[in-house]
């Protein structure tokens, strides 16, 4: 992201006059009010502020922001967004995309903003489902996920988002969920990045795909499922009674008890935010014998696109006079004398 | 062994343009050959027109059938506009080469064949039971045999260079007994290779040894066989500034023009696709006039980036060829809706699918005016020439930004590769206006409304990191004036209108009639690269005393006002198209006249002759012959077969 100025707002300011249309209860409300309680602590300018969407009912995010909001096309938003960092690298642009949105139908934009690594905060709405269109399972749908298209059960392996974006060459990974305290941690840490931004959001679909996430994300017990992972810091979770230390015979995580605090004695990993090894191990850990792993789980800048784009423009124009007469008389000419 | 007559059968002293078709294996550099002719006859100042024609496969294995390339140029001292039906001239480099182009050389024509090349193991891959030099194959032509494999060794036999290098100025050899034939100085050439090959004085100084032998051989040889030098007079065009163009290079100046005189940067989304990518080639050269090109990862990719940076205002443009153009489609949609300025340019192909990728033809008209859900009207353009690229390309700039529109640019294949001469236009000749943004709120009680339009339809350009105007757009139906989302029924309907209105209204000039009266017996209307044909046979016809009349329509949709009341005052209405019938479905919905189709879809432009026969049938007196489809005629131009 980019933040020239900062500028004092409130919440409010963030606000539009547009009736929020979700389903109430919808994971979404939560988003957008953690995304609209975060943008004034950033000191963000809803001027310079663009949030580009695809469609879905994630993608219906912008018409709810004060600021510029582009609601585009059914996966394209990484494409969009990518023209408008293009064309004015100082805009400060979220894209909000869903599973289906930014995984199914814009899987390859997705795949290519995060490789080439534009500047933007993308926030990928998981619901595990298409909410828009009543309900369809989803590329990111368990298996044996019941859908109206799926009746009896969805039988395609799902996608990992957070994998996926890893391996496009995603330089920031991270993952929060809809009613979390902890989001706007994750965003700010998203908006602090030059470069792209990768951040799956759990988000609860209310109506399609009702609590799915609870196994991890329900208040009780959550301590002993979710691992929110701090650069610098253990990997504990379970109150400090559990930690992830690294397998030497199979060079996986493995989950390791922590006895009298001393994790450092239980093999216990620090979490390096920079180390993409670990964050490959993270991202593909499986819930269960797993905690959930949560928060930043990658973030390593590397040169950003549009950046790259305006500097050699420069360089391949300097000494350049941008002279169209001459241009159009270049090569070989002759004249017709009257 | 071929006749070998001591004088020409066809005395091109005579004829007023002459069609020379350089032909031989991918790897003999015919296309360059062609290139370098070309430059030679615009510096004598003849008109001329280009057909480059070339292999679909990047290297397609020697001495093959499909890897023949070959380039046709025909010139003049009067005003040429096709490259020529017949070539009176056909220079094979092997026997593909040869067995691949006879069949368009005009009887009496004179063939050039390298017999270097005409061994057993080429005339077997060219599928020659038995060489064509030996049996009466080339009977009806004037033949030149000479070893020019052996001539260029022996030629640059002091430089020391191999075999293969020493092979490879054959081209060299060829063009400088070309040069002679035509009476053309060799001095801008060597110029040429001295500049090329500068870091390799030898391979220069090696390549104008083998031109210098091949002009020695043509004067030396002029009297004894069928060769004759010939000279074409300088045609009397307006004085000024010339240069040669193809279409690529025409568009790609006339964006960088157009988003210059409307003082905007210009954004470039294109992907790889035959034959729009010189388009991006050309102007990821020029950073320095405020170009961004992007190469996306698709065509939806391209546009949706050149979508988003006309948003955040740049003039985004984006280009491809029929099945790139399809996969835009949805996206065209939504800069409709949101009524962002953009340009497509579309350089057709023979379709449908991948089709014919290397060909031409004018088949995606139907896609360019009614190709998208919902009714989403679009101004498109077509191109008739590649210098009138430029100025079709200036104006969709202008239109896109004017009316807050995506604009269609049709070129096609042949407008694309072809080249001709072309007066440097004075960039100050051209309207400068620059582009507007909004700066304060439009609305009653300190309001903004992004959707208010203008007295033209347009609603004004917004760029985000505007203080105080912070909106939101998107797909889905707007408020008249707001652009909130709006889905009620009287909205739609009012929304559809103005968008229809919009389009509608568009400033086209009067439709002008481009050869002949304003009324009469026929009208020939084209759209497109049948520019040139039909002007020629036209030309041809009314020298006959034929009461016939060509348009050219520019400007597709929408069309211009006066069009309908034209054609009305001819008796007949012939509509040529390199398609189906497609320009001639809009004529007769828009307008409710009969125009006939004369349809050609075989990959190749018209040619002349062809054009010229349809138009003698509205005049012979017998009744319902007239237009149809014009037949496959393969000696035409070679088609090598493409993936
Ligand atoms: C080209 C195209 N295909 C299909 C659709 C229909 N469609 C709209 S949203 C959607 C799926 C949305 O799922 P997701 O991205 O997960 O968003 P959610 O609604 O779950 O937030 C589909 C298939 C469309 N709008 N455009
Ligand atoms: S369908 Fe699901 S995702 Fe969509 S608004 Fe309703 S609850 Fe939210
Ligand atoms: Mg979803």
């Amino acid at each position: 992201m980019n933040a020239p100025t900062k500028i004092e707002t409130t919440l409010k300011d963030w606000e539009t006059d547009q009736e929020v249309r979700w389903c109430p209860g919808c994971g979404d409300y939560a988003i957008l009010k953690a995304v609209q309680r975060t943008l004034p602590q950033l000191g963000c300018d809803p001027a310079n502020t663009v949030f580009v969407s695809g469609i879905g009912c994630s993608s219906r995010f912008p018409y709810y922001i004060e600021s510029y909001g582009f609601h585009t096309i059914h996966g394209r938003a990484p494409a969009v967004a990518t023209g408008v960092k293009l064309a004015n690298p100082d805009l400060d642009v979220w894209l909000v995309t869903g599973d289906g949105d930014g995984l199914s139908i814009g899987g390859n934009h997705m795949m290519h903003v995060l490789r080439r690594n534009v500047n933007m905060q993308i926030m990928l709405f998981n619901n595990e489902i298409y909410g828009l269109t009543k309900g369809q399972y989803s590329p990111t749908s368990r298996i044996g996920t019941s859908s109206p298209s799926t009746p009896a059960g969805s039988i395609d392996s799902p996608a990992n988002p957070c994998a996926f974006a890893l391996g496009a060459g995603a330089r920031f990974v991270a993952r929060g969920f809809d009613v979390s305290k902890n989001l706007p941690d994750v965003l700010k840490a998203a908006h602090a990045h030059q470069g792209a931004a990768f951040i799956e959001i759990f988000q609860n679909c209310i109506v399609y795909n009702k609590d799915v996430f609870n196994d991890f994300a329900a208040p009780k017990g959550a301590d002993d499922r979710q691992l929110w992972l701090e650069h610098g810091e253990p990997m504990l979770f379970a109150g400090g009674a559990k930690g992830l230390a690294i397998d030497m015979e199979t060079l996986d995580l493995k989950v390791v008890d922590v006895v009298d605090g001393d994790w450092e004695a239980a093999g216990v990993l620090r979490h390096n935010v920079t180390n993409r090894t670990i964050a490959h191990m993270l991202v593909e850990l499986t819930f269960g014998p797993f905690p959930m792993p949560l928060g930043v789980i990658y973030d390593d800048p590397a040169p950003v696109f549009e950046q790259a784009v305006t500097a050699e423009n420069r360089r391949l124009s300097e000494g350049k006079e941008p002279n169209l007469a001459a241009l159009l008389a270049k090569g070989q000419t002759w004249t017709v004398e009257a | 062994m071929a006749t070998q007559t001591t004088a020409p059968r066809s005395d091109l002293s005579k004829q007023d343009a002459i069609v020379v078709r350089f032909a031989g294996d991918s790897g003999d550099g015919m296309q360059l050959t062609g290139g370098q002719f070309t430059l030679s006859t615009a510096l004598a100042g003849n008109d001329l027109a280009t057909f480059p024609d070339f292999p679909a496969e990047i290297r397609a294995p020697q001495g093959t059938l499909f890897g023949v390339s070959a380039f046709q140029i025909n010139f003049g001292s009067r005003e040429v506009n096709t490259a020529g039906d017949a070539p009176d001239v056909l220079v094979a480099m092997n026997p593909a080469a040869l067995k691949v182009n006879l069949g368009a050389l005009k009887p009496g024509g004179l063939v050039i064949v390298d017999t270097g090349e005409f061994t057993k193991r080429n005339l077997d891959k060219a599928k020659y039971a038995v060489s064509p030099l030996e049996d009466d194959t080339l009977a009806p032509f004037d033949v030149l045999e000479l070893d020019i494999s052996a001539l260029t060794i022996e030629a640059v036999k002091p430089f020391g260079l191999g075999n293969k290098d020493a092979l490879r100025c054959k081209n060299m050899w060829t063009l400088g007994l070309a040069l002679w034939m035509f009476d053309r100085p060799r001095g801008p050439l060597k110029d040429w290779l001295n500049a090329k090959f500068a870091k390799k004085p030898d391979i220069a100084a090696a390549n104008i040894a083998a031109l210098d032998a091949g002009h020695a051989y043509g004067e030396t040889a002029e009297l004894a066989g069928p060769l004759r030098q010939v000279h074409l007079d300088p045609v009397l065009s307006e004085p000024g500034l010339y240069r040669t163009i193809t279409g690529a290079e025409a568009v790609s100046l006339g964006l960088v023009a157009g988003a210059r005189l409307l003082r905007l940067p210009m954004f470039f989304g294109g992907y790889p696709i035959t034959p729009a990518s010189a388009i991006l080639h050309h102007l990821a050269r020029l950073k320095e006039f405020n170009v961004t090109t992007f190469q996306a990862e698709d065509e939806i990719a391209a546009i949706c980036a050149a979508i988003g940076a006309s948003y955040a205002g740049s003039l985004g443009v984006t280009s491809s060829s029929g099945p790139g153009i399809a996969l835009k489609g949805e996206a065209m949609g939504l800069a409709i809706m949101t009524e962002l300025p953009l340009v497509i340019v579309n350089s057709q192909r023979g379709g449908p699918s991948t089709g014919l990728p290397t060909k031409t033809e004018q088949s995606d008209l139907y896609q360019a005016v009614y190709g998208r859900n919902g009714d989403a009207p679009m101004p498109v353009i077509a191109a008739c020439s590649p210098s009138d690229a430029f100025e079709c390309a200036i104006e969709a700039c202008k239109i896109a930004v004017d009316y807050m529109t995506p604009v269609m640019l049709l070129t096609d294949g042949y407008i694309a590769n072809a080249s001709e001469p072309w007066k440097v236009p004075d960039p100050d000749a051209f309207e400068r206006a620059p582009a507007q943004f909004l700066e304060a709120k439009n609305g009653p009680d300190d309001t903004l409304l992004p959707f208010k339009r203008d007295a033209k339809g347009a609603r004004p350009w917004i760029k985000p990191g505007t203080p105080g105007l912070m909106h939101r757009i998107g797909g889905i139906e707007k408020q008249v004036d707001t652009g909130h989302i709006d889905y009620a029924p009287d909205n739609h309907q009012a929304m559809t209108d103005a968008r229809k209105n919009k389009i509608g209204q568009i400033a086209v000039p009067d439709q002008e009639v481009c050869l002949g009266e304003t009324s009469g017996t026929l009208a020939v209307v084209g759209w497109g690269s049948t520019y040139g044909p039909i002007h020629q046979a036209v030309s041809r016809a009314r020298a006959k005393g034929l009461s016939v009349s060509h348009i050219h329509v520019r400007h597709i949709w929408p069309l211009p006002a006066n069009l309908g009341e034209l054609l009305d005052q001819f008796d007949h209405v012939l509509m040529p198209e390199m398609n189906t019938g497609q320009f001639k479905t809009v004529i007769r919905d828009q307008f409710l006249i009969d125009a006939t189709p004369l349809t050609k879809t075989s990959g190749q432009p018209f040619a002349i002759a062809e054009m010229e026969a349809a138009i003698v049938k509205y005049f012979d007196g017998e009744a319902g012959n007239e237009g149809g489809e014009v037949p496959v005629n393969d000696g035409q131009l070679p088609s090598p077969v493409g993936e």
